[in-house]
């Protein structure tokens, strides 16, 4: 991996960008990696905008400054595009992964962007088959592994489970919820041709 | 069993607290400091830890609240921060006079007015000539060391301790700390043996009497004298903890400063984002280094007028304000410290983050690009500067 890797969430006061930074991070520790996971504090409030942020990397992260050109932007709210600069200090090959039905090709055309590297999921459609309600934090995960290459989706599955096992003692279909989640988001993310 | 945790600073200040296992936490909540009381309760709440937590209605009854238990005899605690901590002032002072070996983290935020729950240092170095010991730390994993290690300080110099970390920046930002065994944290801090509790009747004793102008100056001197005594045990402490868990703490830490030109002088997590600015002109080959205070209080001005003396040029960072026509704190005690021990670099002061204000390492990378100017020229055109706002 490239010596740092920063990556930015998007989404809205409730949705779970703050926790999606903070399980990935977690993820990438368990397999090994330098972390930091940390969410923009703003007047945050249900369905505001919200920011939060990753670093990754093979060596001790000393920086404490924002991220301000991340190497990914995760979007968990594709309404967002229209009103935030989501694509804000991204290189021109810079990734963007989007929670949506659509193709990437659609997304491009719809939002007008150039460059850069889409990808698509429709991570509110599978946590609502698998959890039964409208948790995309969880399943972007798994796009986010498939797409940036980061970590192994079995180890962080496995770290996955163990962890829900011992939160979720008493739902243990909250357990296989997210690991197929996670696991389908994985599989099912699409880039372009 | 030693394990890595994926935790943010107030976890770790909450963890390592759990590990001290206090006799009593009295606390009140305050953004960014409330998760660490919030989490402690939960492990009182789950019977993880023997404490007496006592939920009190104001700072200034958490700070009262806290003297009286540690006069008391017992290993006491409380965690602050910002407005909270102004609130403790006047309690503040009592606790180090009657040498109450408090411990607390401080979780620094900025001072009202404008309202503000980011992170700068106003708070504490408001409240640096109140004689609590203070360390500031960089990230997580210092906050950590420094509260377990703050424990054995405080109880042996008899003085109260403050540990820091910067709101938000480190307070609620998830790193990797290496966190420790219980046994091996109880077994580190020991088994408190209170010098004069009040509850030990078999031998009664009056704690906060008046003291006009027939002792009061001694017991001052003798307060002073307290914390002139307070180096060498960090330093000792400091070194048995590397013995027992591995990593090493100074009163300061020197990043490539032994062979640099210019120097930055920093607190608190800015020092992180500094050493990537410092590796990026390493890189290209210039002689840059840097000074990371650690323990402001006792303020170790012999030991930082030696590190800082070959230096042509240095720039010492306040993320607090003077707001006295001069220099911020920081510098302040700096080149006053340079002058008394007759060293004569340049020196000159930036004031920065103010209410959070993002730095980034470009922004310190300019400051050494000033410096460079100051070492070429000998001189200094603006004594203070500002980094990063609008004029």
């Amino acid at each position: 991996m490239k010596k740092m890797v920063e990556i930015r969430w998007h989404g809205r006061g409730g949705q779970g960008a703050k926790t999606a930074a903070l399980l990935f991070a977690d993820s990438a520790m368990s397999s090994g990696k330098f972390i930091q996971a940390f969410p923009e504090y703003g007047p945050e409030r249900m369905g505001a905008p919200v920011q939060s942020f990753d670093r990754l990397s093979d060596e001790p992260i000393t920086v404490h400054c924002g991220v301000t050109s991340p190497d990914i932007v995760a979007i968990l709210d594709p309404t967002l595009m229209a009103t935030v600069d989501v694509t804000a200090g991204l290189t021109d090959d810079g990734i963007i992964i989007i929670n949506t039905p659509l193709t990437p090709a659609e997304i491009r055309k719809e939002m007008g962007i150039s460059g850069k590297k889409i990808f698509t999921v429709d991570a509110s459609g599978i946590s609502k088959s698998t959890l039964g309600k409208e948790i995309p934090n969880t399943p972007m995960l798994g796009a986010l592994i498939k797409v940036s290459g980061l970590l192994d989706i079995e180890k962080v599955l496995d770290d996955t489970r163990k962890k829900l096992e011992k939160k979720f003692r008493t739902k243990p279909e909250l357990i296989e919820g997210n690991i197929k989640a996670i696991r389908r988001a994985y599989e099912e993310v699409r880039g372009e041709r | 069993m030693r394990q890595k945790l994926a935790i943010t600073g107030n976890e770790a200040m909450a963890y390592a607290m759990k590990q001290i296992n206090p006799d009593v936490v009295a606390a009140y909540p305050i953004t960014p400091a409330t998760e660490i009381v919030q989490i402690f309760s939960q492990y009182v709440a789950d019977g993880e830890v023997d404490t007496e937590f006592v939920a009190v209605e104001s700072e200034h009854s958490a700070m009262s609240a806290t003297i009286g238990a540690s006069a008391a005899g017992s290993r006491a605690m409380t965690a602050t921060s910002s407005q909270g901590f102004a609130l403790m002032w006047e309690m503040l002072y009592i606790a180090s006079a009657l040498r109450l070996p408090i411990v607390m983290p401080e979780v620094n935020r900025s001072l009202s007015a404008p309202i503000n729950i980011h992170a700068d240092h106003s708070d504490t170095m408001g409240a640096r000539d109140s004689g609590w010991i203070q360390i500031y730390c960089e990230n997580s994993q210092e906050a950590y060391d420094s509260l377990i290690q703050a424990v054995r300080i405080a109880e042996k110099c008899l003085l109260p301790i403050m540990v820091t970390i910067d709101g938000f920046i480190i307070s609620h930002a998830m790193e990797v700390v290496e966190t420790f065994d219980n046994k091996e944290v109880q077994d580190f801090i020991g088994k408190y043996k209170p010098a004069h509790p009040l509850l030990d009747v078999k031998n009664p004793i009056t704690i906060g009497a008046i003291d006009f102008t027939d002792y009061y100056f001694e017991h001052k001197r003798s307060q002073i004298e307290a914390m002139n005594n307070v180096m060498p045990v960090i330093l000792k402490i400091a070194g048995e903890f590397q013995k027992t868990f591995g990593r090493n703490y100074g009163l300061f830490e020197k990043y490539m400063l032994d062979d640099a030109e210019t120097a930055i002088v920093v607190i608190g997590s800015t020092a992180g984002t500094a050493k990537a600015a410092v590796n990026n002109l390493r890189k290209q080959g210039k002689k840059v280094g840097l000074l990371k205070v650690r323990v402001f209080r006792p303020f170790p001005a012999k030991e930082i007028s030696e590190a800082l003396s070959k230096l042509k040029a240095v720039a010492i960072l306040d993320r607090s304000a003077g707001i006295n026509a001069y220099t911020a704190p920081l510098f302040t005690e700096i080149s006053s410290a340079l002058y008394t021990q007759g060293k004569n670099p340049k020196a000159v002061n930036y004031i920065y983050g103010l209410g959070g204000r993002d730095i980034f390492v470009k922004d310190i990378e300019n400051v050494y690009k000033d410096l460079e100017k100051i070492a070429i020229t000998g001189k200094v055109e603006n004594l203070i500067n500002y980094i990063g706002v609008r004029e």
